[in-house]
């Protein structure tokens, strides 16, 4: 089936727009970035039909990578159902938001540089995502990490952004971390990494060593997926271009932290504590992202929170046994997300730079495509039946609410805050009078057509790709029926968000500023987004740089390394300087020398003789 | 009798030495040096080195000691004046030499108990004759080589002493 | 009496090697040193002729002869030089000769 041109056509596509892209025409580059995603996509799809029916995964082993001792690991891609949803939403996601990007990256320098990196960055969420083995899946993993790096820094010439950059790659890090002693102990455990060799040797290990592995992965899903407490870096990755927000920050790069718990299932499940961890963390995090979200201005940020919350529901809908509903709302949240982020990027196109939503209004009738498009989004994110986001988000609830209760409610108050937020920033974007200075035009088909098929896929995803069934050999479905109240409820949820948004920002947009007045204390707190990022950087980051300055630098690599180096040559000048004071001259010294030489001489004779 | 020879020559000697050592003008040190020469002759002889003991007096005390009263004489070296400047010498000089000998003698002991006797005419080897022929089949090459050297010896001396005199 | 110990003449030797060594470190007239090495000289000799004795073989001479020759060489030149410095210098103090210093 030849798995491994999946990702190869987007590494080509890397090299040839990284080599000969600097001189070369537009239309060469275009033509190198899209057709190589397309074509991935198209092999695809060829791969998918000819494969049949994937209820047992389809191997593809190359060549052996790693033996030493008994540890075999293989160059090996895998395709199972699992894969195969992964591989539909990267390429064909990827391949929209690739056409997308050449009407934004128009006027933009280093237009080369963008879409061979973004190739890059599709060879390596690819490799990710075919891999056989924890580690390929490993190498995808570091690979987007440093794509993510390299594209968020894009204009790197602005210090925010690289910051931003070295943000998001440290902290990913610390993730990649935990992966790492992950996989180590996977090899002590199970003797291999290989997923086949792996999971269905889970049932006979210990609990204790399982909940470990899965503690250690979930610190690494944590990092790439953006969840508390390493969220952090997620926000400022807006520093990025509009289409690498899309891309990587809202469909594929940090939903691979969700594919990664998918895939360890089996670990998961023969671990109830590291999985009831994964939905506390998801829960939580869920909340305390959509509370930020409510009050922050810059219309990228707010999409931003919205991601890591939408992460938090997969999170929690794999924690709760429902592995299959984090992954339907992982396809969703692919499109309606991405949708988000292109149309914000659209707006911000069309306003010549503007991100701000105070600057904004009125815009409805000046750009009505973007509108439409992402009013789509909007009530498929809010959960309102029968768009994409109410079939996963209501598979989630449903299984939460199995499980246990509270976090039902707490998601459904999540649910509520997402829709505020979310239209929130639709009714101060696109309704009301304009409050800014630019002159908005629409955006040129190349931009509006991918948004028009995002849309269309939000509206009918849900109802279209019947995901959990599709998994439902890898990921049986659960046999409780559906109860109509706690539907009704979340669906209620959602409309009052929506209702209450309107309230504030259409009907009566003098109410936002009176509750703000009132509860001016809270909402500093959540607007600055409780000071998390003051507090690491006092916590954790202010510590480390200066252990390393003055412990690391001045005290060990200064005194004790430079010192011990220079101490070499100063103690050899000054033994010289001693041994220097022998040559006096006198030669009746010299000759005192040789006859003390000859008497120890002499001794040492006699004493080696045995003459005592 | 040998061993009344001996103790006559040894302490001759040994009174000779001191008398080098302690002399103040060299010309005293020099004819001290020809006594102890002389009297090395003599224990040589006793030794059975007949050979050594003529070339003894005859080289070593008839040449070369005449060589040195010839410098002594040109340079008209008086007595010795002056400090020394090395203290260290003086210092360790006495320690060290009382060491080595003490050493020595405590070898010499242990190796040679006193069981071997030295006697007038024992030994034979010490010939003309003999030396004659160790040197001159045995010893050949070497004996080439010390008279390269000797060569070379007599053109070093006088071109170093040239120099002074030519100007 | 019939002979002496082989004992003794060593321990002269060593005696006359001692002096010699004294001389060398105590005195300051360079040809006084000159002529204490020769006394060392002539203890090692003594030493040689010694054990050509107690070997009752010939080499030990031989040694003694050419440690004669060498001693004769030896002196030739260093007189020459002795001569040179005294010339250039002025002095015949062991301790002035120094510029070899550090």
């Amino acid at each position: 089936m030849q798995l491994w041109l999946i990702p190869v056509f987007p590494l080509a596509g890397f090299l040839l727009n990284g080599i000969f892209g600097r001189r070369a025409s537009k239309a060469f580059i275009n033509t190198i970035a899209i057709g190589s995603v397309l074509l991935s996509f198209a092999w695809v799809l060829k791969t998918l039909l000819g494969l049949g029916d994937l209820t047992t995964p389809h191997i593809e082993r190359y060549f052996t990578w790693i033996q030493s001792g008994s540890l075999h690991i293989g160059f090996d891609l895998a395709v199972d159902r699992l894969t195969a949803v992964m591989l539909l939403v990267v390429t064909g996601i990827g391949s929209i938001i690739h056409i997308y990007a050449i009407g934004y990256m128009a006027h933009e320098g280093g237009y080369y540089r963008f879409f061979s990196y973004m190739n890059l960055f599709m060879f390596f969420m690819l490799t990710l995502v075919l891999g056989a083995n924890y580690l390929i899946l490993f190498v995808g993993w570091e690979g987007v990490g440093l794509c993510s790096y390299l594209l968020i820094g894009f204009y790197f010439t602005k210090k925010f952004a690289t910051d931003a950059g070295n943000k998001a790659f440290i902290v990913n890090r610390i993730g990649d971390f935990g992966f790492s002693l992950a996989m180590f102990l996977i090899v002590v455990q199970f003797g291999s990494l290989d997923f086949g060799t792996v999971f269905p040797a889970v049932p006979g290990k210990s609990e204790a060593a399982l909940t470990t592995i899965a503690f250690l992965l979930l610190v690494g899903a944590c990092g790439k997926s953006a969840q508390l407490p390493l969220y952090v870096w997620l926000p400022d990755a807006m520093a990025g271009p509009t289409p690498v927000s899309a891309l990587i920050h809202a469909a594929t790069m940090v939903t691979a932290g969700v594919y990664m718990v998918a895939r360890s299932a089996a670990i998961y499940t023969h671990a109830p504590a590291a999985m009831e961890a994964v939905a506390i963390i998801g829960v939580a995090t869920a909340f305390f992202a959509a509370t930020i979200g409510l009050a922050q201005n810059d219309i990228k940020k707010v999409f931003a929170y919205s991601t890591v919350s939408q992460l938090g529901y997969m999170f929690l809908g794999a924690g709760c046994g429902a592995f299959s509903a984090g992954i339907y709302h992982l396809v969703t949240h692919a499109f309606f997300k991405a949708l988000l982020f292109l149309g914000a990027g659209s707006v911000i196109h069309a306003l010549g730079g503007e991100q701000d939503l105070r600057n904004m209004g009125g815009l409805r009738h000046k750009i009505p495509w973007t509108f439409w498009t992402m009013m789509c989004a909007g009530v498929a994110i809010a959960g309102v039946p029968p768009f994409a986001g109410f079939y996963s988000k209501d598979e989630i609830l449903m299984a939460a609410n199995h499980h246990a209760p509270w976090m039902y409610w707490v998601g459904v108050i999540t649910a509520g805050m997402t829709a505020f937020y979310v239209f929130r920033a639709m009714f101060l974007a696109f309704f009301g009078k304009y409050r800014g200075e630019a002159h908005p035009h629409e955006s040129p088909a190349v931009m509006t057509l991918p948004l028009a098929a995002l849309a269309l896929l939000s509206l009918g995803g849900g109802y279209i790709f019947k995901v959990p069934e599709f998994l439902a050999p890898l990921f049986p479905l659960a046999e409780e029926g559906h109860d109509l109240g706690p539907v009704l409820i979340s669906v209620a949820a959602g409309l009052l968000g929506i209702g209450l948004a309107y309230l504030f920002y259409v009907a009566r947009p003098e109410l936002p500023d009176a509750l703000v007045a009132r509860i001016g204390g809270l909402y500093q707190l959540v607007y600055n987004k409780y000071f998390v990022d003051e507090v690491y950087g006092a916590v954790v980051v202010n510590p480390v740089v200066s252990g390393s300055r003055e412990v690391l630098w001045k005290g060990v690599d200064v005194a004790v390394i430079d010192g011990a180096v220079n101490g070499v040559g100063s103690s050899a000048r000054g033994i010289g300087g001693v041994l220097k004071l022998l040559q006096s001259g006198y030669i009746r010294s010299y000759a005192l020398w040789v006859a003390l030489g000859s008497v120890l001489l002499l001794i040492v004779m006699g004493v080696a003789g045995g003459l005592r | 009798m040998d061993a009344i020879l001996f103790l006559i020559f040894a302490v001759i000697a040994v009174v000779c030495g001191i008398n080098v050592v302690v002399q103040s003008h060299p010309i005293s040190s020099a004819i001290s040096l020809i006594g102890v020469m002389g009297s090395l002759a003599v224990l040589y002889l006793l030794l059975g080195a007949e050979f050594l003991a003529a070339a003894q007096v005859i080289v070593y005390a008839g040449a070369i000691m005449v060589l040195f009263v010839f410098v002594i004489m040109l340079l008209n070296a008086g007595g010795e004046t002056g400090r020394g400047r090395s203290f260290l010498a003086q210092l360790l000089g006495a320690p060290v030499l009382i060491a080595f000998l003490g050493l020595m003698a405590f070898f010499v002991q242990r190796l040679f108990p006193g069981t071997e006797m030295v006697q007038f005419g024992a030994f034979h080897g010490g010939t003309a004759q003999a030396v004659g022929r160790a040197l001159f089949t045995q010893f050949l090459l070497p004996f080439e080589v010390i008279s390269v050297l000797i060569l070379i010896a007599v053109l070093g001396a006088i071109v170093l002493a040239r120099k002074e005199f030519d100007r | 009496m019939t002979g002496v110990p082989i004992s003794w003449y060593l321990i002269l030797s060593a005696v006359l090697f001692s002096l010699g060594v004294a001389g060398f470190l105590f005195r300051r007239n360079i040809i006084t040193v000159f002529m204490c090495i020769e006394l060392m000289l002539n203890g090692v000799n003594l030493s040689f002729i010694t054990f050509s004795y107690h070997l009752k073989h010939v080499n030990g001479q031989i040694y003694s002869f050419f440690v004669m020759v060498v001693a004769a060489a030896e002196a030739a030149v260093g007189l020459a030089i002795i001569l040179t410095v005294y010339k250039s210098r002025g002095t015949l103090n062991i301790d002035d000769v120094s510029s070899m210093k550090n």
